[in-house]
């Protein structure tokens, strides 16, 4: 019997918005796919697409972003600038070949944790279909060659 | 027998460059003759391999080791000289972060084979294909296996210092020379294990000596697109992608200065884990517009961002190569 | 010896919770304890526990004794999401003598346990967040909070009753009060009703003592005729600009006597205070009772400044007050707090075409139908139908128009069927005609509502449970001719109706101000998707915004009666002055500072902070951040391309580690 491919998302949320979502959906009891692990951040603004990167190199076969809705960042609109960020990101990972449907955007607003549960599902059956990523970790990275004595500074 | 301390160079997969940046010291070049023994230096002198293995090992006081990890033999050296080597010092993107040859890993090897040797505008009639060994009445013939990925020298070895530039100003050569030699004489200590020498602590930014605004832009240009560039605004401001903002100072602003954007040629600043990111990060930042369409009308100005971000940096980015690369090349 | 096996340097503390079985319901919580303990000791994990409720005194107690005992330089617990408890972790870790930002709170609730269904998979999930809380909390600083003096000045926005209410609490605790209104007088929509609900009290009657009382209070300063154009700074000192525009009348010349209103020749139709259905003068006051009593001239409607000529306010005025040349004034004014409590407009029930406004004369919304009521009103308090002269006889009265209703707002406007009772009341009273109130549902849950309800059933009105179809004159039979006919399906009865009335009384929902969302935006606070603006939490914290200092109070923050807009007015103005009294605020020390070694002075970052705080030196070349401006959203920490700015509480290192950690393999 062949077991599902369960993907690994890592998922980037904003304190006010869509992490309070998230807060609103597990108060409300609104099940969803367990696939997603959540990291908070202030703001959608500070996300560095360093994170998606380093995501997507540790292990992750996809990435969430999800923020306030256009005009109602907490921050004013710094969610625009994630927006742009995420754009020149898709863009950049797919010369990598990373498919672009691998890291989606979402807004939600903190009342909407019922559509960001759907969202979510939705979200893990897209990479689902696209299957495992596997970034390869280059383990032979780890045996190499020491110097035979230490450099004292 | 010299008892001056040993000094080594070698180039992997290079060009050749960090060779004659070095002998661009000029009259330099004879403190290096007076204060070392220079015991291989394949460009300068006719040492062979085996006289480095014949050698004590930590006996080679410093060694600068230029160029990527390309094949096996590339390999094989960086971990001899690691050996042999007391200080081993990174030189040069290839050695740092992999540099041009590093653009590969966007590629598997085959791709890279069927492109230099069998496109329609190479002429190959014999079909020749290259083999790591290969029958000759006198015996068998060998080339180094390419590596199914481009590495930098810390990906292999332990490394001790870098020194990031393709190539390293010379000024910054010579600096670092001066400072072995005043270590040698007890003048100076050697800069924490790990740390970049030979150049700055900040960005191109802080050396160029262009005036600089606050930044909203709404297209992104080519630079023939604009010229003739202002000689004294800031050439990103100008609509050009100048990498100058994410790329280590030291070089003293060179491109910029002669009105030409910086490719990134002395990688990322100090504690960057990921060069292109930055760039992705800071030139989407200051995208001027709020909508999807506009935005990505003005991203568009932008045609390759991998290989705009990660010119010099792929083998040392997070991402390290293309699914293209490694997963025909066996990962 | 290479660079992955370092000794680990702190000392932490996993403590995991089983919330009774909130938690332990459906994650493994010993399982997760035992593999922190097992796991995570390279990563520095000394002491991994389980308890029932971590957040009881217990609970915390153990986390205070094991930091005194085992000398833990860092606390991970997993439990429920951080907007609930971090405060209470934080401040026992406090307690026991532990930096307080070095103690961090992970979800394993609303986060997996509540919203997940398989406990093996749910156990897993809450050990990789364990994990990337652990790897992450090695790189938390020490921080201290930063104290800002809070200036004890207050602006309440909005002079409608809850604005009025808040105003007068903070003035009568002793402190100042600049009190904005964009209207020429204070009061509100509860200024146009006549009576209010379930007591029958005329409006104006309790409502213009406490104009009067802010409109006389020494500690109140009345800016009516106002609007606020811009905000800057942050809790405890805001710096506010204010328009007054001119009234063209000079303040401390009017005596309030009226006779340039008398004199002056040209009447337009008031559609704000008389909701288009009567008419004002064009130098006014709105209704009689106004608070302050100083006219206020309608520039685009006035004679004068039309064509030059009239000029007959100027002429009677006996002491000189009128002004034409009179400019709008700005004002700058610092305050520490702000309240906005900017009520409330009423939906356009034209926007409801089959119910016949604005085509139908005799369709009426609810706050013309006031009007009509008000014995100050155009009909003098008569209820009559559009021509002004004849009674009704019959009357049907239409609940939920615009709400409860997908096409139009999704929301119960919570007081319209009062309001439609009401109604009810007071035209059987004036009239004695027949009433009928077409309802979904009864909604008088308040005190003394019900009864309400049930006295009005007594009086004779007749219910029909059903959402009305159509309001139509097209007339199917001769005892139909003339009327407006209510097409409705009495949902009871199980039978379609024809109901024909003289008059159709729309109870119209209510809505957001227009321009809530501008609004908003200039305070730095959001709305929701309906428009109103979000209070940072809906059970337990209704008058507080995300934003420290700005608080709402009234229908700003939703649909509700005068009883809770006095309450949140109140609440409000209580949680100013206890701020006040507290003379200085703490702010988060999440924040950002440049390190100006590194930078570079490239400049990308200076235009991305919209509070301010990120400013060029030019003489130094190197852009610096004000850490009291700065709200931490980490936007700029992000962008930098030199990795010169530094987020505090959400560094790159603790980022980097937390995504290694939630990523492990369990």
């Amino acid at each position: 019997m062949s077991e599902q491919f369960e993907p690994v998302i890592v998922g980037f949320t904003c304190n006010w918005c869509s992490y309070r979502a998230a807060d609103a959906a597990g108060t409300a009891r609104v099940k969803y796919a367990p696939n997603v692990r959540l990291i908070r951040l202030m703001c959608s603004g500070r996300l560095d697409p360093t994170f998606v990167m380093k995501a997507l190199a540790g292990g992750a076969d996809g990435v969430m972003i999800s923020g306030c809705h256009p005009g109602d960042c907490h921050y004013i609109e710094q969610n625009y600038k994630a927006l742009r960020r995420f754009l020149l990101l898709r863009r950049t990972l797919k010369g990598f070949g990373v498919e672009p449907e691998r890291i989606k955007l979402i807004w939600a607003s903190a009342a909407e944790g019922m559509r960001l549960a759907h969202e979510i599902d939705s979200f893990v059956e897209e990479v689902r279909k696209l299957g495992p990523l596997n970034w390869p970790t280059w383990k032979d990275d780890q045996h190499k060659a020491e110097p035979v004595m230490e450099v004292t500074a | 027998m010299s008892n001056k301390p040993k000094f080594a160079m070698y180039w992997a997969a290079s060009c050749g460059g960090c060779e004659i940046a070095v002998l661009n010291i000029h009259e330099k070049i004879l403190d290096v003759d007076a204060n070392f023994d220079v015991v291989f230096w394949p460009v300068a002198m006719d040492a062979k391999y085996h006289d480095v293995e014949a050698m004590e090992d930590g006996s080679i006081l410093l060694t600068l080791f230029n160029g990527g990890m390309r094949n096996d033999e590339n390999e094989a050296i960086a971990r001899l000289l690691r050996r042999k080597s007391k200080i081993l010092v990174a030189f040069g993107s290839c050695a740092t972060e992999g540099c041009i040859p590093g653009l590969a890993n966007l590629s598997p090897v085959e791709e890279l084979f069927d492109i230099a040797y069998h496109t329609v505008s190479t002429n190959n009639p014999h079909n020749i294909h290259p083999q790591t060994s290969f029958e000759v009445p006198e015996g068998t013939l060998t080339l180094p296996t390419m590596n199914p990925i481009v590495k930098t020298l810390a990906q292999v070895v332990d490394v001790d210092y870098y020194m990031p530039g393709c190539p390293p100003e010379s000024h910054q050569i010579a600096a670092v020379i001066d400072l072995v030699i005043q270590v040698l004489q007890g003048k100076a200590q050697l800069p924490p294990k790990g740390s970049y020498i030979g150049a700055g602590n900040s960005t191109v930014c802080d050396e160029c000596k262009r005036d600089r605004n606050v930044k909203t832009i709404t297209a992104f240009k080519r630079i023939q697109e604009v010229a003739p560039v202002d000689p004294k605004l800031c050439i990103l401001e100008q609509g050009v992608p100048c990498n100058g903002p994410a790329t280590r100072s030291g070089c003293n602003a060179r491109c910029p200065t002669v009105g030409a954007q910086c490719i990134g040629c002395y990688g990322p600043a100090e504690g960057v884990i990921d060069y292109g990111a930055r760039l992705i990060t800071a030139f989407a930042s200051v995208v001027d517009a709020r909508e999807p369409a506009e935005i990505e009308a003005i991203l568009d100005g932008i045609p390759d961002p991998t290989g705009q971000f990660y010119r010099f940096n792929l083998a040392d980015s997070l991402l390290r190569a293309s699914t293209k690369a490694w997963k025909k090349n066996g990962h | 010896m290479s660079a992955e096996e370092k000794t680990p340097k702190e000392k932490i503390g996993v403590y995991v919770c089983h919330c009774g079985t909130n938690i332990a319901g459906m994650v493994d919580v010993v399982g997760v304890r035992d593999w922190a303990q097992e796991h995570l000791g390279k990563d520095g994990v000394v002491i991994s526990r389980d308890y029932k409720f971590m957040c009881s005194s217990l609970g915390q107690e153990l986390i205070e004794k094991d930091i005194k005992e085992l000398g833990l330089t860092r606390v991970v617990v997993a439990a429920c999401s951080p907007h609930l408890h971090e405060k209470t972790f934080r401040t026992a870790a406090e307690r026991a003598g532990l930096n307080p930002y070095l103690t961090e709170l992970v979800s394993i609730r609303e986060q997996v346990s509540w919203v997940h269904t398989d406990k093996a998979v749910a156990t897993e999930k809450s050990k990789s967040l364990v994990a990337g809380t652990v790897k992450r909390i090695v790189y938390n600083e020490a921080l201290e909070k930063l104290k800002v003096p809070i200036n004890p000045n207050t602006l309440v926005v909005g002079g409608g009753i809850a604005g009025i209410q808040a105003a007068l609490e903070i003035a009568n605790g002793g402190f100042h009060v600049y009190l904005v209104e964009r209207e020429p007088s204070i009061g509100g929509h509860m200024a146009q009703f006549d009576k209010t609900f379930p007591t029958l009290d005329c409006s104006a009657c309790i409502l213009t003592p406490r104009m009067v009382e802010a409109g006389t209070h020494p500690n109140i300063t009345l800016l009516t005729w106002s609007e606020v154009m811009n905000v800057s700074g942050y809790i405890g000192s805001f710096n506010v600009t204010i328009k007054k525009k001119a009234r063209f009348v000079n303040e401390e010349l009017c005596t309030g006597c009226g006779i340039c209103m008398e004199k002056c020749p040209l009447k337009v139709i008031d559609d704000v205070y008389e909701a288009g259905l009567g008419f004002r003068k064009v130098i006014y006051t709105p209704f009689a009772q106004a608070v302050p009593k100083y006219p206020v001239l309608d520039k685009p409607n006035c004679t004068y400044f039309k064509n030059g000529k009239c000029k007959a306010c100027e002429k009677f005025c006996p002491t000189n007050a009128i002004d034409f040349n009179q400019q709008d004034e700005t004002l700058n004014v610092e305050v520490g707090n702000i309240i906005l409590a900017t009520g409330y407009d009423l939906f356009d029930a034209g926007k409801v075409t089959n119910y016949g406004y604005g085509r139908l004369a005799n369709v009426f919304t609810s706050m013309e139908f006031e009007r009509l009521c008000n014995a100050s009103g155009p009909t003098n308090g008569e209820i009559t139908l559009r021509d002004g002269k004849t009674k009704p006889e019959s009357v049907g009265i239409i609940h939920c128009v615009g709400s409860r209703d997908k096409n139009f707002n999704n929301y119960c406007s919570t007081i319209c069927c009062m309001q439609s009772l009401k109604f009810a009341h007071i035209v059987k009273e004036r009239t004695g005609a027949n009433v009928y109130e077409f309802y979904i549902d009864m909604r008088t849950a308040a005190k003394s509502y019900d009864e309400f309800y049930q006295r009005i059933l007594e009086e004779g009105t007749l219910f029909v449970r059903g959402k009305v179809a159509e309001v139509t004159d097209a007339a199917r039979n001769p005892g139909e001719e003339g009327k407006l006919i209510i097409q409705v399906e009495d949902t009871l009865a199980g039978k379609q109706r024809r109901i024909p009335v003289d008059m159709v009384v729309l109870s119209s929902g209510i809505e957001p101000r227009a321009d809530a969302k501008q609004t908003g935006k200039l305070f730095g606070i959001s709305c929701s998707s309906d428009g109103w603006y979000i209070e940072r939490h809906p059970k337990l914290d209704p008058v507080t915004t995300m934003t420290e200092g700005i608080l709402i109070a009234g229908c700003a923050s939703g649909p509700k009666d005068i009883p809770s807009s006095v309450s949140q007015g109140a609440a409000a103005a209580a949680r100013v002055l206890d701020k006040i009294l507290q003379k200085e605020v703490e702010l988060e020390p999440i924040r950002a500072s440049v390190d100006e070694a590194k930078c570079s002075g490239c400049r990308i970052c200076n235009n991305l902070c919209p509070f301010n705080a990120i400013s060029f030196i030019d003489d130094l070349a190197v852009t610096r951040i004000n850490p009291a401006l700065c709200q931490g959203c980490g936007t700029c920490v992000a962008a930098c391309p030199a990795g010169a700015i530094n987020g505090t509480g959400f560094s790159n290192e603790q980022i980097f580690a937390q995504i290694d950690g939630i990523l492990m393999a369990v």
